[in-house]
């Protein structure tokens, strides 16, 4: 199979790798970039183990071809913390003890960003249906909504 | 396998054509990756379409919208105009998957994985949809119901491909909805399905409507007599059980774990009743 040469940007940085044409975005993450915070849960869209954002969209990239990153701005659990330290949803996450395994953590800590830079005020239903599509095993999704909820009130008041 | 992003309608016609093995178009991949990585098909090429120009655009035509076939089910969502022509359309589209789904899921892939249960076809076959088709030859323009043949076929030729589904300008006093019948709230396949879409006169009568199934039959069924049975009425309860007789009727589905025959024959009727009522209440109607 030919190699395909792809340019893109990654958390704000440009990046270009070689991938085959069956190679998915979640594959060249983690083998060709060394980006292993997004994990590989099911392969088939429906755990979002391995959520990023594609052009400021939310998508498993497990159902992305690495090709298709060629001109785009991906965005990956990487790239949350800032200079200051950890994202606020980071912290939430952390203090409410929304995780154990933490396999499920890095793809529902970028989709409950997405969530609060479109959505900075959901109720816990929005939030519950915004992140239907990431699955835990671990913690009941309880302490989940609630670390959101906590981010989200941080960030309003900031 | 090979990966192409043509930049032309003609070339994407002429690299579908040329390629004597397997093809597959790529819009949102959410069924072409699947399919891929479960070895369901081994393409030698791919064709992705998403750099063809207004592939990704949702532009108002003749009072209707034309939705190009890259526009993912969650932009379609956020287009508020769309939404309040055929807010069954959009509902319908909304419901498949996840977030992550919606943001790559596009209504011509539904479409064309010609599944079944496939959950915006029934409320395209209602909304009287019509997807523009290019090819080796002449642009041509086809009801959305001719487009499924059976589980995973369409009738599109060799190097034809969808570029855009016109969602056609619709006469005020009309309303659409979709309902779905799944066993969980979310992220699931519909075991049956029913979209309608309707208008009143200035009397609540129904003047036209349109009903369709899915999940029922090999393709998703337009149904002619469904359709009668609640056009000259103001839908009430004889009419609305008319409706889901003649909907039960045209059911011919497949017995498995997610849904006996019996079962999917009869929920589609209920699914119709319902989905009637939210239309004719969506049309201004006094249910
Ligand atoms: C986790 C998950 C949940 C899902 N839930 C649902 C659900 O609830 N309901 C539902 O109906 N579906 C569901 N699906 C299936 C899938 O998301 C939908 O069928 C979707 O609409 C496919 O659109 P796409 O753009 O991703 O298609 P693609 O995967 O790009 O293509 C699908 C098929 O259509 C062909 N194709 C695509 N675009 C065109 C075109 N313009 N012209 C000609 N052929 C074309 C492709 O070659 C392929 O054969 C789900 C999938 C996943 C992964
Ligand atoms: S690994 Fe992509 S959704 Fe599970
Ligand atoms: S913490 Fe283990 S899967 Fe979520």
């Amino acid at each position: 199979m030919s190699s395909i040469s792809v340019s893109t940007t990654v958390n704000g940085d440009p990046v270009d790798f070689v991938c085959t044409p069956d190679e998915s975005l979640l594959d060249a993450l983690r083998n060709r970039m060394g980006l292993t915070g997004a994990k590989e849960g099911c392969g088939t869209g429906d755990c979002g183990a391995c959520s990023v954002t594609l052009n400021g969209r939310l998508v498993c990239s497990c159902l992305v071809l690495a090709a298709e990153a060629e001109g785009a701005e991906i965005a990956t659990v990487e790239g949350m913390a800032g200079p200051e330290g950890l994202h606020p949803l980071q912290r939430a996450f952390i203090d409410h003890a929304a995780l154990q395994c933490g396999v499920c953590t890095p793809g529902i800590l970028v989709a409950a960003k997405a969530l609060l830079e479109r959505n900075p005020d959901p109720s816990d239903e929005e939030v519950r249906y915004w992140l239907a599509g990431n699955l835990c095993r671990c913690t009941g999704y309880d302490k989940i909504v609630r670390a959101v909820q906590a981010a989200a009130a941080e960030m309003r008041s900031a | 396998m090979r990966y192409e992003k043509p930049q032309t309608v003609a070339d994407a016609a002429r690299l579908l054509t040329a390629e004597k093995g397997i093809t597959r178009v790529l819009g949102g991949g959410t069924d072409v990756l699947v399919q891929l990585k479960a070895g369901m098909v081994e393409p030698d090429l791919i064709v992705d379409i998403k750099a063809l120009p207004g592939i990704r655009a949702i532009v108002a035509e003749a009072g209707g919208f034309r939705i190009g076939a890259a526009v993912s089910n969650a932009q379609l969502g956020e287009d508020a105009a769309v939404r309040a022509m055929w807010p069954g359309v959009v509902e319908a589209a909304g419901l498949i998957g996840s977030t992550q789904v919606q943001g790559r899921a596009t209504m011509a892939g539904n479409l064309c994985n010609a599944s079944p249960a496939g959950d915006a076809v029934p409320a395209l076959v209602a909304a009287g949809a019509v997807a523009r088709v290019a090819g080796p030859g002449a642009a041509r323009d086809v009801p959305v119901e001719a487009i499924p043949a059976g589980p995973g076929k369409t009738t599109l030729k060799r190097g034809e491909f969808i570029t855009s589904i016109l969602l056609p300008a619709r006469p005020a006093k009309s309303g659409d909805a979709y309902l779905r019948f799944i066993p969980r709230t979310e992220m699931d396949i519909a075991v049956a399905s029913a979209a309608v879409s309707l208008t009143l006169n200035d009397h609540g009568v129904i003047t036209a409507a349109r009903v369709a199934l899915g999940a029922v039959a090999p393709t998703v069924r337009l149904v002619d007599d469904a359709a009668a049975a609640i056009i000259g009425t103001k839908l009430h309860d004889d009419a609305l059980a008319a409706l889901a007789a003649a909907c039960s009727a045209a059911c011919a589905p497949i017995d498995d774990k997610r849904g006996t025959i019996e079962f999917r024959t009869e929920v589609a009727g209920v699914l119709a009743k319902r989905a009637a009522r939210i239309a004719y209440t969506r049309a201004g109607g006094q249910a």
